[in-house]
């Protein structure tokens, strides 16, 4: 469900993005016939028996081509589509006003101009409104979840990797839950409480007490494991993972896909800024951990990024050189 | 200890910093008795690598005894005392490209990995001192150094060739000959390298040591192609002569059969119209690279024959002669050299004599002058080609 309005939205941006661009070209070309050729502009539209029309034309020539610039090079169409609207209605007054001193085969011609321009106008209006619309969602692609999050609603993350141990191994890790928190970024703490059932504690972003219960709803030993949040949990969550044998005959690819309910509010908002505006990001860096701890038996540090999963910013790092004795003392809080 | 640091764009500044600890159970520390200037530190010091900090120490060449190593390394590998050459890729020796001996696409050395990913398409493994884009590693350019795998990667020295014989394997000598081992060299080929740096001359000794009919090399360095021509090659000066006509003269009209890049990113060129388009266009960042050594060796390259990029490039270059590699088949191969795959045949080259890895040493200058070093390296000075700085 929540998929699919994901998808829509991002239609819908795309559908903007695409309009915005069509209207850029047209402005451009209407700008520079309009500066290139003025007198032609000035005899089809039937005001060639004007003296002011000789200043007019050019100038919103001149005006077109800052709306096509701006429709072709900038994200935010809804903008730009707006100052073509606004350039429509002067464009509508004055013709208007030509019409009302003309007659005869002149009145005919920017009557004919005038239908053009109101056919455009009402497009131009189409794609502001919708542009308007479509920016609250998200203007630009990657902002595009995160906004969502802020007003809540479902999050769906996937991600994978290939892991150079049989299926069984990685399988047998990922089951002891309680290994979770070695690789998972924002986990402090996995407590298994039965069979199928597990206690799990998240660190700061999520507010510092937010933990919640979890229970195992399917597993097959080698190929999967599916979880979810039971009772109240603040952020109901799920998650799946496969173990698929690679084609190499020795490794195993990973496929994970979790999903967050987010709620509205400080605890959607708090959830939101931790997973930031890439919020694949998290879940590719968790597995690229979960890949070291099962290739390499821990998680690789480097001075500059010492703290292995506590690393949470990425840039800037601390300097690559060592640490100093305080620095080692004060640990990843520092 | 002391440490050789980047300090800023054209700037690098010897410092006190903290000795390095075990942070990993695989890592050893290493006290540092050689290590070197490398010219792909001078691509970070231009400030051409994106992700440098100041007070990153630098340095990806360096040898020592291992006086610490973590719980995670059996003494069967290493132990307390072991005099090693460390390599510059750090490989971890269990993921896909380790199994693959693609060391320098280790899939787990680099805890940057999502950046490199970000611009590369897949991360590579991490280097030691090497811009945080390769992982943020301490270098070598100092008193001591920790090693991340340290039983996976070192070599240990167990006779008694000298730091100076031994040192290069740790780049410069792998990566030119992995230059020449990528061009498949067959008894008739005649084999052109651009660039009479360290990381040339090497390639072309080991063209000849692959048996190639004749090698050629290509700089404007007058010193460079004097030394080139001492040990047996060809030299072209591209600041007196045509390269494209010298070539065909050399080769009867064919081109070299084999062409190695040795250049890379910071290429200067014979026409200074074309070396200002590139200039201009690397300094506002809209490409990065000044690639005119490929674009020539590719343009030079017989029909059928093999480019081999070894030169360090960063990101996107322009006017790349995708006409010319696609019309006449040429075969284009590269990569961060796989050290680890040569470092043990390599030190039984220097043990039997077949390669004399001191010979391009100019200078050896106490670790406290790195700075100095980096300076005659940079602008060519007293016929600086190669400096081993001692900590």
């Amino acid at each position: 469900m929540t998929q699919l309005a994901t998808r829509e939205s991002e239609a819908r941006q795309d559908e903007v993005q695409r309009r915005g661009r069509g209207l850029g070209w047209m402005s451009l070309g209407l700008g520079v016939a309009q500066l290139a050729a003025p007198d032609t502009v000035r005899r089809i539209s039937g005001v060639d028996d004007s003296a002011t029309s000789r200043t007019v034309v050019p100038l919103v020539g001149a005006r077109e081509l800052v709306h096509g610039a701006g429709l072709l090079t900038s994200r935010r169409k809804n903008v730009w589509a707006w100052t073509r609207v606004a350039g429509d209605a002067m464009d509508l007054t004055a013709l208007a006003m030509a019409i009302a001193h003309r007659d005869g085969h002149r009145r005919r011609r920017l009557l004919a101009v005038t239908g053009a321009i109101a056919g455009i106008t009402a497009l131009d209006l189409l794609t502001a409104v919708r542009a308007t619309q479509t920016s609250k969602t998200g203007s630009a692609p990657t902002a595009r979840s995160a906004r969502r999050e802020r007003e809540g609603g479902s999050m769906d993350l996937t991600a994978t990797t290939t892991i150079r141990r049989p299926a069984s191994e990685v399988y047998a890790f990922w089951r002891d839950l309680q290994n979770l928190p070695t690789f998972m970024a924002h986990l402090e703490q996995v407590r298994t409480t039965g069979d199928r059932t597990s206690h799990w504690s998240a660190s700061a972003p999520f507010g510092s007490d937010v933990e919640w219960d979890a229970e195992i709803t399917e597993e097959t030993p080698g190929e999967k494991i599916a979880w979810r949040s039971t009772g109240d949990a603040k952020v109901p969550n799920a998650g799946t993972v496969r173990f698929v044998p690679a084609p190499d005959g020795v490794s195993t690819e990973v496929h994970v896909v979790l999903v967050y309910d987010i709620p509205g509010g400080a605890v959607g908002k708090a959830v939101a800024k931790y997973f930031g505006e890439e919020p694949h990001q998290q879940l590719d860096d968790d597995l690229r951990r979960f890949k070291q701890v099962l290739e390499t038996g821990e998680v690789v540090r480097s001075d500059g990024a010492p703290w292995g999963k506590r690393a949470r910013k990425e840039f800037p790092q601390r300097p690559a050189q060592p640490l100093s004795d305080a620095e080692l003392e004060k640990g990843a809080e520092a | 200890m002391r440490a050789n640091t980047w300090a800023g764009r054209n700037k690098v500044e010897v410092r006190d910093v903290p000795d390095p600890k075990i942070l990993n159970n695989r890592d050893a520390i290493v006290r540092i008795t050689s290590t070197a200037i490398c010219g792909s530190d001078l691509h970070l010091v231009d400030g051409y690598v994106p992700t440098m900090q100041d007070g990153d120490i630098l340095g990806h060449e360096f040898m020592g005894e291992v006086i610490e190593v973590g719980s995670g390394v059996s003494a069967d590998k290493l132990r307390v005392g072991d005099r090693v050459v460390v390599p510059f890729p750090i490989a971890c020796g269990a993921c896909g490209a380790c199994a693959a001996e693609l060391y320098s696409c280790c899939e787990n050395t680099n805890p940057n990995a999502g950046i490199s990913e970000k611009m590369f398409g897949h991360p590579t493994a991490g280097i030691f001192g090497y811009s945080h884009l390769t992982g943020g590693f301490a270098g070598g350019q100092a008193q001591y150094a920790r090693v991340p795998f340290a039983d996976v990667g070192p070599l240990k020295i167990e006779s008694d060739l000298t730091d100076e014989q031994v040192l290069f394997l740790s780049d410069i000598l792998p990566t030119g000959y992995m230059g020449a081992e990528m061009c498949d060299i067959q008894p008739s080929d005649v084999v052109a390298v651009w660039g009479a740096g360290p990381v040339g001359q090497f390639a072309m000794d080991s063209a000849r040591v692959l048996g190639a009919a004749k090698v050629i090399a290509i700089d404007k360095e007058p010193y460079r192609l004097q030394m080139a021509e001492r040990a047996g090659h060809i030299p072209v000066n591209f600041d007196e002569v045509d390269v494209r006509s010298t070539l065909l003269e050399l080769t009867g009209g064919r081109g070299p059969d084999k062409c190695i890049d040795a250049v890379g990113m910071e290429a200067t060129h014979g026409s200074a119209h074309i070396a200002a388009y590139d200039r201009v266009k690397q300094a506002v960042r809209s490409e990065t690279e000044r690639p005119h050594a490929l674009r020539q060796a590719i343009m030079s390259c017989r029909s059928g024959g093999v480019v081999s990029v070894i030169g360090v490039y960063g990101g996107l270059m322009d006017k790349f002669p995708t006409g010319a590699w696609m019309n006449r088949s040429l075969t284009l191969r590269t990569g961060q050299c796989h050290v680890q795959r040569y470092m043990k045949p390599l030190l039984q080259r220097i043990e039997r004599g077949e390669i004399d890895p001191t010979r391009i040493i100019t200078h050896t200058l106490p670790l406290d002058q790195a700075e100095h070093g980096f300076d005659i390296f940079k602008n060519k000075q007293d016929n600086c080609e190669k400096i081993v700085l001692k900590p």
